[in-house]
């Protein structure tokens, strides 16, 4: 009824090759991210903010890395903690070097540095494919997590050997440290979050993006019709690790404040990431957003209604988690391998024709 | 220096015993993989579901019991009785069949002819899954697996290479056990494979899939075998690692290690996954020791085995006695 493209006429080429070209689907998409910038700021505290905001967008960032990676253009990697660590690190070196630049500056050459590391990684690619790549890009997970854990100079030397987000502020405004707002640090993250959304939907539509779902298709095919499997394979390693390192110097700075590599990057991370992209659609930028919710909210439903109702130990709630989320990689791989999105995406088609189907 | 060079041959010997158990654990993924074409990440959450198991019932703990006192408030844990050892591992090799059964039934029947990488990440959300069930059932606390195997030093061993370089060599007699075991273990399942009828569908189906069904082999009967097997080798593998260093999650790790010891042997070669598995152990106690943990800072058990998989992979990529990987369009 609402929902339909009848009387949505497109004059030009930019206004019918947008993003949203079905009117309804363009307003919600404005009304989401006027309620995410404008309405909830004024309405979090610091509860809502750490337990399901800031993971949220921050873990949506990640995913949305790893699905340009996995779902777009076909590499398996399971060292999505260690390049998180990466761009942890990377921020915190520069925190601390150079306290007086913009947290936005760091964050984002936290990014840049990961996505070389991301690259020197992603070379074997070039020779190895499938799960063979998988199990080398564990070879990055365990390295950075070693490396971090050993050298002292990416800890400055510290005792303890965790790091420690110091305070800074942007515009005046601080967004480290302890003593932040929960507004503060939810706009930093959104910010970060649409910023990637936006870049990742518009590569993925690009020739950059056909380039590797070409690759992702069947690479050989790809090659014989004219992609370059080195660049395409090698700007999806870097792009991925960008997006996956901004999120690892926000779960660092923003969220965690205080890091010990091993226990907050470790495999479980890897995994944690790489479930939300098959849960929510491999390939799909909604996808990765749903699954980032879906694993965020999860452990979070499941404490309120085993611990808080039921009153049953928290150890007993968390091996439900891992049975429950173990299942649902299973079910959406036999009933839905396109995850929530696809779903969502039925939902749509259905609703076009609502409420008169043939 | 020879008190230098006895070192390194005690380290030597060291890294081939840790090499078999890894070796033991990549041919639990071998026999998977061959036969089916499932990667299967979930060989180590086998092992250490296969150890929790065995200790459960050993020990008469109740399964489910947290959840179950939970749920309706009572106090159970043991049933009070202590099942003997041998018992108790012929009672757990019918639980891993049950589960080689179930995974066929409600997971891979389901995903016949899906991509690798999709039956890939099915195995992962089956070994988180599988890990929450064992901790459900079992409870998560680390548990000491005593199946009467000996421990400790090897007197004979210490006194011999005492005699021949002035230095007794530490060797643990459950690594020689270990060893030993795997041999065996090695041995029956090539034989099962070549002379046995089962065997021989098993190779049939690794061959080809449809040539096997149209000679009348069954497919669902095979997976169901091979995934006893993993199970069978998983709880051997189990009992192996629980007795070294307890029943605790970090079992489930060493299946990660079992990865680059398949890479560097190839993946559908038993002898790839011995071979594969010395190499591997071998080579990083030599690294820890000669430069790991001089100049590096130790600990680069954890990472070594995956970079040496990585660059050998750049050069190889089908393994040492992997078929020739051919592609087509």
């Amino acid at each position: 009824m609402f929902y339909r493209e009848a009387g949505d006429f497109s004059t030009t080429y930019p206004e019918d090759s947008q993003t949203f070209p079905i009117k309804f689907d363009r307003w919600r998409y404005y009304v989401v991210l006027f309620v995410a910038v404008f309405v909830i700021p004024f309405l979090i505290n610091d509860y809502w903010v750490n337990s399901i905001f800031m993971p949220f967008l921050i873990y949506a960032i990640a995913a949305i890395g790893l699905n340009i990676l996995v779902g777009y253009c076909g590499q398996v990697s399971l060292g999505t903690g260690g390049f998180m660590a990466v761009g942890a690190y990377a921020c915190y070196k520069l925190m601390t070097g150079f306290p007086e630049v913009s947290m936005f500056i760091h964050v984002l050459l936290a990014g840049a540095i990961t996505a070389a590391v991301g690259v020197l990684f992603g070379l074997p690619s070039l020779r190895i494919k499938g799960f063979y790549l998988a199990v080398a890009t564990l070879a990055a997970q365990f390295f950075l997590v070693w490396l971090f854990n050993r050298v002292s100079w990416f800890y400055n030397y510290s005792a303890s050997g965790q790091i420690n987000a110091p305070e800074r502020d942007t515009f005046g405004i601080l967004i480290t440290g302890p003593n932040t707002e929960a507004w503060a640090t939810y706009l930093f993250c959104l910010i970060f979050t649409i910023f990637s959304a936006v870049v990742a939907r518009n590569l993925t539509r690009g020739s950059v993006g056909r380039q590797w779902m070409a690759i992702r298709d069947m690479d050989i095919a790809a090659e014989i019709i004219g992609v370059n499997p080195l660049k395409a394979k090698l700007t999806a390693f870097a792009v991925s690790s960008f997006f996956v390192g901004i999120s690892g110097a926000l779960f660092f700075a923003i969220y965690l404040g205080a890091v010990e590599v091993g226990e907050a990057f470790g495999i479980t991370k890897s995994f944690l990431v790489l479930f939300m992209i098959i849960i929510g659609g491999l390939g799909s930028i909604f996808g990765s957003f749903a699954g980032a919710a879906f694993l965020v909210l999860l452990p979070v439903l499941l404490k309120i209604i085993g611990v808080d109702w039921l009153g049953w130990p928290t150890d007993i709630v968390a091996h439900l988690n891992l049975v429950i989320v173990g299942g649902l990689i299973v079910v959406f791989l036999i009933a839905e391998p396109h995850g929530l999105a696809q779903l969502w995406r039925v939902a749509k088609e259905k609703l076009r024709l609502w409420p008169f189907p043939h | 220096m020879p008190e230098q060079l006895a070192f390194t041959i005690e380290v030597f010997l060291n890294g081939l015993m840790a090499g078999v158990l890894y070796a033991l654990v990549a041919l639990g993924f071998v026999l998977i993989y061959k036969a089916s074409g499932i990667f299967n990440f979930a060989q180590g959450v086998m092992a250490l579901f296969a150890a929790m198991t065995l200790y459960g019932i050993m020990n008469g703990q109740v399964p489910f019991a947290h959840l179950i006192n939970a749920i309706f408030g009572t106090e159970i844990h043991y049933f009070g009785w202590n099942v003997p050892a041998l018992a108790a591992i012929l009672l757990t090799i019918a639980v891993m069949i049950l589960l080689a059964w179930m995974v066929q039934r409600f997971i891979f029947r389901y995903l016949v002819g899906q991509e690798p990488i999709i039956l890939f990440m099915a195995t992962i959300g089956l070994a988180y899954f599988l890990e929450g069930v064992g901790d459900l059932m079992w409870g998560s606390d680390i548990k000491t697996l005593d199946v009467g195997l000996p421990q400790g030093i090897n007197e004979t061993i210490d006194e011999v290479t005492f005699g021949w370089f002035g230095y007794g060599f530490f060797i643990d007699n459950l690594d020689i056990v270990a060893s030993v075991v795997a041999i065996i273990l090695v041995a029956a399942l090539v034989m099962f494979a070549q002379y046995t009828k089962q065997g021989r569908a098993m190779r049939a189906v690794a061959d080809d899939h449809q040539a096997a069904l149209s000679v009348g082999v069954s497919l669902n009967f095979i997976w169901i075998l091979v995934w006893s097997l993993a199970g069978f080798v998983a709880l051997v593998a189990g009992i192996m690692w629980g007795a070294k260093s307890g029943v605790q999650f970090s079992l489930s790790l060493i299946a990660l290690k079992a990865l680059p010891v398949l890479m560097l042997g190839g993946f559908t070669s038993i002898p790839g996954a011995i071979v594969g598995g010395l190499i591997i152990g071998v080579g990083e106690k030599l690294f820890e020791f000669l430069i790991g943990a001089p100049y590096l800072g130790g600990a680069t058990e954890n990472w070594f085995a995956y970079m040496l998989a990585l660059l050998f992979l750049v050069f190889r990529p089908q393994g040492l006695f992997g078929e020739k990987i051919i592609e087509r369009v």
